[in-house]
Order: structure tokens, then sequence, then C-alpha cells
């Protein structure tokens, strides 16, 4: 089947570089899957998990997807690996901010707290799946 | 004439100071390492997202094209974000960042503009609040955070962006310094608002499918390219600052250690002056018997 070169980086590193076959990417209206020769093609990401034909899995929150003639190109704002995350310090994690969420006594800390909370929530929805 | 014993405690403090030194350029030669490969590791994203970002400011008309990436029309009000270290003893590190930012300051107020001033670290606020102490708006201290990430760049960003909203400023330009060896950083400054778009590598400009559509991306696009430039800047700073002081405290070292060799001769000269004397005085006093 023919490849297509494949890159998801987030701010922070590279997580995969390299050919792919089939990519599955959660776009804000619903998964696409991307083939070779996709025509270009441009969306925003949601929390969700990005799915590469070798089997890896990756987590991702906030982003955007970009095909072009150059292949696909995932910017996502955080991308963790799904084995890389350990579901118990997960769950504490979620207590944590969900304590947080609790003490906010601004609205600036308290959308960032739910923001934190939403995003951890995903990560764990992801892992149950 | 310093006495044996003034020139002993000289040398024990120089070397005292030698070994603080080389201590500090060995922490900053660690530091460094790590802030190179956090640099280098963000570099992919930013560079892509500037291509994106092309592409689709390619695709966009002027007139209709949002204020974050075409400006707001104005020029008169200029925000300076100035990013240096919170610590000192790192060469003219943050001397050469303050100095480029200051020439632009001149230069704007000599133009009648109205300047607005956001430091990012401490030394930099110290250096300019005493010429331009009412141009500063805010401080961002970053001497609590250990570890650069994202979220830090997207605080910043969103400060600056609100501010943008409000209508508090029209341009704004980003002051930091860019890593390129252990012994040259150069100090920058880059438009941030407008944006400031390389032509990338353009020309393939495909019809493009967006979703949801192409405005939607743009206006959520363009914060998050703030948000990535300001992380850059604050990497390349990070890395450019332990080399600096790398290189400083090298430049320390090797003084301290010309002191020492220095001070070590005299003191043995003097010691065998005054052994010679005593001899003398010894001889001379014999022969007079």
């Amino acid at each position: 089947m023919a490849t297509f070169p494949f890159e998801l980086v987030s701010p922070e590193r590279v997580l995969f570089s390299g050919e792919a076959t089939q990519v599955v990417v959660p776009a804000s209206e619903g998964e696409i899957t991307v083939l070779a020769n996709h025509a270009p093609f441009m969306s925003a990401l949601r929390s969700g998990v990005v799915t590469i034909d070798n089997g890896q899995r990756l987590f991702v929150r906030g982003g955007f997807a970009d095909v072009s003639q150059a292949g696909l190109t995932v910017l996502a704002e955080q991308a963790v690996p799904l084995d890389e995350i350990n579901p118990e310090a997960l769950s504490g994690q979620i207590r944590n901010a969900e304590e947080d969420l609790r003490d906010a006594k601004t609205d600036e800390a308290r959308t960032r707290a739910q923001a934190k909370l939403d995003g951890l929530n995903a990560m764990m929805a992801a892992i149950r799946n | 004439m310093p006495s044996l014993k003034d020139l002993r405690n000289r040398i024990a403090s120089v070397k005292a100071t030698q070994k603080i030194t080389k201590a500090m350029q060995m922490v900053a030669a660690a530091k460094l390492r790590r802030a190179q490969a956090a640099a280098e590791a963000a570099r992919p994203y930013a560079s892509k997202m500037e291509a994106v970002l092309a592409n689709l400011a390619a695709g966009i008309s002027g007139s209709d094209a949002p204020a974050l990436l075409a400006g707001n029309g104005k020029d008169q009000v200029h925000l300076l974000i100035v990013c240096t270290a919170e610590r000192g003893l790192c060469g003219a590190f943050n001397s050469s960042i303050v100095r480029l930012a200051r020439e632009r300051i001149n230069s704007l107020l000599a133009a009648g503009k109205t300047v607005k001033i956001l430091c990012v670290g401490k030394k930099g606020f110290e250096q300019l609040k005493r010429n331009y102490e009412r141009h500063i708006i805010e401080v961002v201290d970053l001497r609590a955070v250990k570890h650069l990430s994202y979220g830090e760049a997207e605080m910043i960003a969103t400060k600056v962006i609100g501010l943008f909203e409000q209508g508090e400023f029209d341009v704004a330009t980003l002051f930091y310094s860019r890593f390129r060896s252990v012994i040259s950083q150069i100090p920058t400054a880059q438009g941030l608002i407008p944006a400031e778009i390389g032509s990338g590598e353009g020309g393939t400009k495909a019809a493009y499918e967006y979703e949801p559509d192409e405005a939607e991306i743009l206006s959520t696009l363009l914060p998050r390219n703030i948000a990535v430039q300001i992380f850059r800047a604050l990497l390349e700073n990070a890395a450019s600052e332990q080399g600096a002081r790398m290189s400083a405290m090298d430049n320390a070292t090797r003084n301290a250690g010309e002191m020492i060799k220095k001070q070590t001769q005299k003191y043995n000269r003097s010691r065998q002056a005054m052994i010679t004397k005593e001899l003398i005085e010894i001889i001379s006093g014999a022969e007079a018997l």
C-alpha cells in the first residue's frame, strides 16, 4: 500500500516522523482517516487519540491537522503516547485538579483549573477505550 | 609593599573565587545541554506552524484578514516584550538585549510614538526601569519556574492578546536572544503583531478544504502562533543565557588562574628577597667582627 510522510509534533518535541499508510485523526467534526494522496485538507483537532497504522496510539489535545502534497502534519498542543500514561498517576492528577477547581478563587483560576481537568478526563477516557 | 601574610590571604581568596566560578561554569554547561535540547525539540513545531500559517495567510485577501495577522492598521502605540534572564553573572547577555530594546524605544519615542513595555525576567526590568519606569506596564516573573513549558508561554500570550483586544497597543515586538553557539548569542527583535510571516515554501497554493471554515481555523491558529513564538523565544533565551554564563564563567576562572599565578610569583619573590636580606645581615655582621 502506498505510504505518505506523517509528522506529529508538539511544542516540546517531535513524537512521530516517518512514513505511514493510514492515520486516524480526531478532527473537530469527527474522526478522519488519512490515506496516501489525500486531497489538501486542514482541520482543527479535539482531544482524542491519533492512531497510526503500525498500532501506535497517541493522545492529543488541541491543535491542527494539515494534509498537503507534503503529507500529513499534526500540530498538537499536547501529545503523549498512550503507553506512556500511567493510569494511577493520572487518576491522582485528576483528583488534584478537582481539588484545584474547588479551591480556585478567581474566575481566571477557575477556568484554568477546569481546562486542566477536562484535558485529564479526556486522557483518562482515551486509555479506557 | 604588602606583607607575606597579605599576599597569602589574597591568594587564598582568589582561589576560593575560582572554585565558585568553576562550579558555576560546570552547572551552566549541564543546564545548557538541557536547554539546547529543549530549544531544538521545539523548532520543528514552530517551523511547521509557520508553514501552515503562511499557507493560510496566502489564501486570505488583505482587507478581511484578522487583526492579529495584519495588525489593526495603526502603529501609534508599540508594545515591546523584552525577554531577559532572571539571574545575572552571565556576561553581556542581559545588557545586550536591553541595549537593543533601548535603541528601539528611543527611536520610537523620537518618532512621537507611545511605548509600552512588558518585561519577562527580572534583570531586564531592573535595567529598563532606570530610564523607562513609567512605560513598563507589567513584569512577568519566571523565577519560580524550574522547567520552562508551553504553559508559561501560553500565559504570556494570553496576556498580550488580551491587551491587544482591549486596544492597548497596535504593534507588538518581541525581544530575545537567539542562540547560535556557546560564544555567540544574537539579540533579536521579532515582530509579533502583525504576524511576521516568512514567505515559507508558498507557491503550492492548492485548493484546501477547511473544517471548520477558514476564518475560524485562522482565528484559533493565530493566538496559538503567538504563544509558539513566545515559547520559542523563551527557550532560545534560556539556552543563550546558559551559553553566555558558561563563557563568562570560563573567562572568570581563567582570569582567576592568571591572578593566582601572578600573586604566587610575587609571594615567592618577596619571600626569597627576605631570606636574602637576612643572610646579608648575618654575613655583614660576621664580617664586622
